[in-house]
């Protein structure tokens, strides 16, 4: 059975009737949607084990402390992490790639350089300009390999060129959020530890999406969210080396991140509570695990499989279209579950509005990579995106619809 | 049809039973297609005497607008950019709307002066296309001579 007829009833959501069509939603990218498992648990929780975790000495604050450091345990699993102390809860990979940056910023020497790379989301852009600003560091993007609607790699030479002596960190995405490319991680990690180079890597658009395995990826740093990937909003993952994350200073304070505080100073808590001062989001661990759960009972090699079909079907239907540009990587290249497109004197956001008048929900815009944007020279697309629930029926709904457009306005 | 006429209030206080909202009418009215299709304010006056520029952040829309205004009066209107359909049809809408008005009267027009002519059913999420125009003006005005 295809992995969308399996799993399309698990997701209440898809019952709805958008403008008065059975919703499709392509949009995934930018949020998932999530399978009544996770709801369930969440509810579950809150019904019958809520407390405050680790210091409540009380049958729900166990009961909350175990199910959130169960979670641990699941995500150190599902991504192949060596030890669950590399393991840190965040908000979301805005908030993982900030702490990271934070963390690091505080290291930097004026005229050390921070790489990044021209297709980064400004969440992988904005952290680093504020740790320069504030230590005197530079931030340097690493250019795509071709210009215009062609672009779609990066160039590795000049990568190759612009990790020098002073580059302190390499920051990058797996897989891009407008192009779907995806990065050779372990390649580029090996490249930059050869120098002494910090990795960190957003891994938003690859989790949800295709098996990542720390021990074969080997970067330093690996951010990503849980409402990606059929989980809840509010909480994502940052994984660490443990060596790392033992050098690195805190730089948000407050309750369960210490071991003892007097007036004037204080001993930090072990890994990983270190990094997770305040209560932190444990309904939300607790709906993670039961996306994690979900995932893996489809099998992440099945999910790629049937996201990689949807993708290799929706450039093919909308390459045929007139006057449709479809970006990224050519077919045939390894690609996440998105696929930008722009129509001929339609602006983005008509595109989406129109369609949305059709029930088919896509994302319109820079996608928060406006210096990307500038490179593709245009200003915005219209994104469509894949999840385990996304029918081939859907992205041939999709085209049809697009092919539609052009006297629509 | 609403209580005060504006388009607007209309979209937001349309919530059916089930507590999602109803879009009743059009997005894409005739007006703003036909705006859209041939904008008869486009471009920019060589002789401005106030000028500005804006991005909407969502979207990455850019709208800049030129003015000349003389004896106290806005005697003319132009504007450029890369923006929706709506944001471009508001932008016409405005140049069309400004000659005649003083400063003080074209600072006062609103979202809603926009929408009587647009005819259209604009989402909260769109809204901005519709508002763009009208603080770019107001900042140009704020500027006064170049």
């Amino acid at each position: 059975m295809r992995l969308d007829e399996e799993t399309r009833r698990d997701f209440p959501i898809l019952e709805r009737v958008v403008n008065g069509r059975p919703l499709v939603y392509l949009d995934s990218a930018a949020s998932s949607q999530r399978p009544r498992t996770v709801l369930e648990a969440m509810v579950r929780y809150y019904e019958r084990s809520h407390a405050n975790v680790h210091r409540s000495i009380h049958t729900l604050g166990e009961e909350a402390t175990e199910l959130y450091e169960t979670a641990r345990d699941r995500v150190q699993r599902f991504m192949g992490a060596p030890s669950r102390e590399e393991i840190v809860f965040t908000r979301g990979t805005t908030d993982g790639l900030n702490l990271v940056a934070d963390a690091i910023g505080h290291t930097l020497r004026p005229g050390d350089e921070i790489l990044i790379t021209e297709m980064e989301h400004h969440s992988n852009i904005i952290p680093w300009q504020m740790a320069a600003r504030l230590s005197g560091a530079v931030v340097r993007a690493v250019p795509l390999a071709e210009p215009g609607a062609a672009a779609a790699t990066l160039d590795l030479d000049a990568l190759d060129r612009l990790l020098g002596p002073r580059t302190r960190v390499l920051a990058f995405t797996h897989v891009s959020n407008v192009l779907g490319t995806v990065l050779p991680v372990d390649r580029l990690a090996g490249l930059a530890r050869d120098r002494g180079v910090l990795t960190v890597v957003d891994g938003a658009q690859a989790a949800p999406h295709m098996q990542i395995d720390m021990s074969a990826l080997q970067c330093d740093f690996y951010v990503y969210s849980a409402h990606k990937m059929l989980g809840p909003t509010g909480i994502g993952v940052l994984y660490g080396r443990r060596d790392l994350l033992e050098r690195l200073e805190p730089t948000r304070g407050g309750g369960e991140m210490i071991k003892e505080v007097w007036i004037d100073r204080a001993q930090w808590n072990d890994l990983p509570w270190r990094f997770e001062p305040g209560t932190p989001p444990i309904a939300e661990a607790v709906g993670l695990t039961a996306a994690i759960e979900y995932l893996e009972k489809l099998g992440m090699a099945r999910v790629a499989e049937h996201e990689r079909a949807l993708t290799s079907q929706a450039i093919a239907e909308l390459s045929r279209i007139p006057g449709v540009t479809v970006y990224g990587p050519p077919p045939g290249r390894e690609r996440g579950a998105v696929v930008s497109f722009t129509v001929e004197d339609l602006h983005p956001h008509d595109v989406a509005a129109l369609l949305d008048a059709e029930g088919i929900a896509v994302r319109a815009g820079h996608h928060c990579a406006m210096p990307l944007m500038r490179r593709l020279g245009v200003v915005g697309t219209s994104r469509a995106s894949f999840s385990v629930f996304t029918s081939p029926e859907e992205v041939s709904l999709l085209a049809r619809a697009v092919a539609g457009l052009g006297s629509a306005l | 049809v609403t209580t005060d006429g504006r388009p607007g209030a209309r979209l937001a206080g349309a919530i059916d039973a089930g507590g999602a909202p109803v879009r009743r009418g059009v997005l894409y009215s005739d007006v703003i297609r036909e705006r859209w299709r041939r904008p008869r304010f486009r471009g920019s006056l060589p002789d401005a005497t106030a000028v500005a520029e804006d991005v909407n952040p969502l979207c990455g829309d850019r709208v800049r607008l030129t003015m000349k205004v003389e004896a106290g009066r806005v005697v003319g209107a132009r504007f450029t950019g890369d923006s929706c359909a709506i944001c471009t049809a508001a932008s016409d809408v405005l140049a069309e709307l400004l000659p005649g008005l003083t400063p003080d009267e074209a600072v006062a027009l609103g979202a809603e002066d926009l929408l009587a002519v647009l005819d259209a059913d604009i989402r909260p999420t769109r809204m901005r296309c519709v508002t763009l125009p009208l603080s770019v003006m107001a900042a140009a005005l704020r500027s006064g001579h170049p």
